[in-house]
This record gives C-alpha cells, structure tokens and sequence, in this order.
C-alpha cells in the first residue's frame, strides 16, 4: 500500500507548490510540532511562524513560514499561507532584513501579548536557520 | 464647406489619435495576459479559504456566540459600501458599470430608510461618487503606486474596514467589483462580506468531522479577518483582469472608429480636391470663351 498522499501549498498571488507523492510533512501548528502522515484525521489548524518539512520520493524540502493555516482531509493536506520561502532559495539578506522587521515590531510599546509571542517565534526561527 | 487644408489637418489629427488608441489596445493586451494569469492563479487561494470557512461555520452549533464578523451584529441599519474602481481612465464602461450597480443600491438602502457609508477604492470611483455622495464617503483608499493588486494592499483595506467594524460603524459591508468573464464581458457584483455569507453554498457541503487544534471559536475569530482581505484581494484581482479586458475592448473601438472617420474624411477630402480642379477648369475655359 502505498504511504503517499497529495500536499498543496498556496499564497495570495499563486499556487506555490503541489506534490504529489509526500510520505510525511511536519508542520508548525499553533501549538506546536505536527508530524503528518496518510490518513491522519482530517483537521484544521493555524500555523505560526516556524519551518514546514516535506518528505517525499524526491527527498527532504524545507520552507519557512510566518503564518498560515493547515486543512488536511481526503489525504490532501492543503496550506493557505501569505508569506512563504523555499530555505535553499531564501538569501541571507532577506533573512536580516526579516529579523530586522520582526524586531521594530517586537519592540513596538502597544504591541499585544499575543503578537509579541508570534514574533519573538518568528525571531528565533530565523535566528536557527541564518 | 471646409477647406482642403483644413481637411487634412483633421485626417492627420485623427490618424494620431488612432495611433495612441492602439498603442493603448497593445499595451492593455499584455497587461490583461498578466492580470488575467495572476487572477486565475489567485483563485485557488480564495477557493480554499472559502471552503474552510464553510466548513467551520456549519460546525458552530451555537450561532449566538459565533463571531461577530460572522453572525453580524444583529443590526442591520447601517451599511458600508466598499466601491472597488480603477486609478485610470480610457477603459469603456468599467467604471460606470461599477458605479451604476452601486448607485441602484444606494436608492434602495435610501428607500429602506437605511444608513450608508461608502469607502471608494480606486480615484475613479472617488471622482464618480463625491458629487452626489460625497458626504457619505468616509475614506478613499488608492493604490496608484503600486503595479499589480497586491496581497498586501488587499491587507490594508481588510484593517481598515474590521477597524471600523469593530468601532461599530456599520453593520453589514458589501464590496462592489467586476467579475472578469472575458474580455468584452464583465459583470458588476455585489457581494456582501460582513456578515459572512454563508448559506450560499450549503448543497456541496461536507459533512465530515474535522479536528480543530485549537478549538474552532480561536480558528474562526483569527480566520474570518484574513478572509476579508482575502475576498478583498481576490475582487482586486478580478477588477484588474476586468480593467484591462475594458480597455482593450474601449480601445479596439476607438480604434476602429478612427479608421472610419479616417476614410470618410479622406473621400470627402478628394471630393473637395476634385471639385476645385472642375471650378478652376470651368473658370479657365468660360474664361479663353469670352475672348
């Protein structure tokens, strides 16, 4: 029996990426890690910013994410996302420059408890990946 | 009748116009190519998002406490018109249609004894409104320097209007666009965002159970925010494949009607020619008869 199963990943302007033959994708939901296989229960589910991993034939793929939600049902896990990069792809700059932003907003006086957590996250992960 | 110089003025004239009508048609055919991809690459998004919602909704059994942006506000006294139009001008009926379909709508609002607040999108629509309801347009958003509809523009206007909403300014938001349908065709729509339209779609509806993580009140309250810009972005991208689609068609005519007045201004202009070479000739000859 084949353990495959189709994964989709779309932002605002086009479909990012589309495979079809994925054994695994690890996710960073909400509240934390998600490994998915085939067949797991369809749910729903936010992401915050972290790293997607995708598993397939053609060998390990990672992106990073700042937001973005997560529908799994029929074996097709689908990921709705506005901002979104191919690890291999993304350059240092961009990186920085990213950093940069998320710690002006960071730092912002008024900023709500909610989002500081969702940045400071977003800081750290691309601290690990610079 | 007039002049042969003033004849061939006006044919050069026209011949120019013509020239620029269709550098215009030209350029507004690459632009719709491009608007055209990015709206149906755009779709997907939207259509999953929407899916989601769906199936979110029909999950919340207790409708009393769903989210505002959901259930509404229980009122519907006031509403808030978003008129989505172009920056630019020269693209047919594009902008009027818009216009036209919003104005029916406020005569009703009017005729309900009902409130109405306008954000245009878009100087033209601005420009269009501010006559008659310039005193109901709250804000006037326009995204001149940006290109291409983008996400984040689309995010921008999504703030503003659940600012407002959660002020209280309105209780229902309806968003006014063109539906891209093909080039000659596109079809002006209403579509109401605030409350969620929900019930539209309840044949395809899944039955299926989902697993929520967290539970389904945090999911909707953060999803029903990003599915109003996400709508919005999504009208953004039809207006643009629908603006170029007008203007090419505007201009094609334009086009055309210049190569006509072209030709007839040219035979009316050889006509002249030779009836003046008749007059002279006659002159010439009853002239060298009276000798």
């Amino acid at each position: 029996m084949s353990e495959e199963f189709k994964v989709e990943i779309v932002n605002p302007e086009k479909s990012f990426l589309s495979k079809e033959d994925v054994t695994e994708v690890v996710v960073p939901a909400f509240e934390g890690e998600m490994g998915i296989l085939k067949d797991h229960i369809s749910i729903i589910s936010f992401l915050k910013p972290g790293i997607i991993t995708i598993n397939s034939k053609s060998g390990e793929e990672k992106f990073y994410v700042e937001d973005g939600i997560v529908e799994f049902k029929d074996n097709n896990l689908s990921v709705l996302t506005s901002s979104i990069f191919n690890l291999k792809q993304i350059e240092k700059g961009k990186i920085n420059e990213l950093i940069k932003i998320a710690e002006e907003e960071s730092n912002k006086p008024d900023v709500s408890d909610q989002s500081k957590f969702l940045t400071d996250q977003k800081i750290q992960v691309l601290r690990t990946i610079n | 009748m007039a002049s042969l110089d003033d004849l061939k003025k006006r044919i050069s004239s026209v011949k120019s116009t013509q020239k620029i009508t269709k550098a215009m048609k030209m350029v507004a055919a690459a632009k719709l190519k491009r608007a055209q991809d990015s709206a149906e690459k755009g779709r997907p998004y939207s259509q999953k998002m929407n899916n989601i919602i769906l199936n979110l909704s029909n999950g919340v059994s207790d409708k009393s406490n769903a989210p505002k942006l959901l259930s509404g506000t229980g009122n519907e006294q006031i509403h808030l018109c978003v008129i989505m139009t172009s920056d630019r001008g020269l693209c047919g009926g594009f902008n009027a249609n818009i216009i036209k379909k919003a104005k029916s709508y406020f005569l009703k609002l009017k005729q309900e004894g009902k409130e109405l607040k306008i954000i245009t999108v878009g100087s033209k629509g601005n420009d269009q409104l501010k006559r008659v309801y310039g005193d109901k347009i709250i804000e006037n958003i326009s995204f001149k320097n940006s290109k291409n509809a983008n996400y984040f523009d689309a995010e921008k206007v999504g703030k503003t209007i659940i600012d407002r909403f959660e002020k209280h300014e309105f209780d229902i938001c309806t968003i006014f666009y063109n539906q891209f349908k093909n080039v000659i065709t596109q079809i002006p729509q209403a579509q109401q965002i605030i409350p969620l339209n929900t019930e539209k779609n309840n044949e395809d509806k899944s039955e299926e159970s989902y697993e929520f993580e967290p539970d389904e009140d945090e999911i909707l309250s953060n999803l029903l925010p990003k599915n109003i810009s996400t709508q919005i972005f999504k009208a953004m991208l039809e207006n643009s494949a629908s603006e170029q689609g007008a203007r090419m068609s505007a201009m094609d005519n334009a086009t055309r009607n210049a190569g006509e007045m072209v030709d007839k201004l040219t035979i009316e202009y050889n006509r002249s020619r030779q009836a003046a070479i008749t007059k002279e000739l006659i002159e010439i000859i009853s002239g060298a008869e009276s000798l």
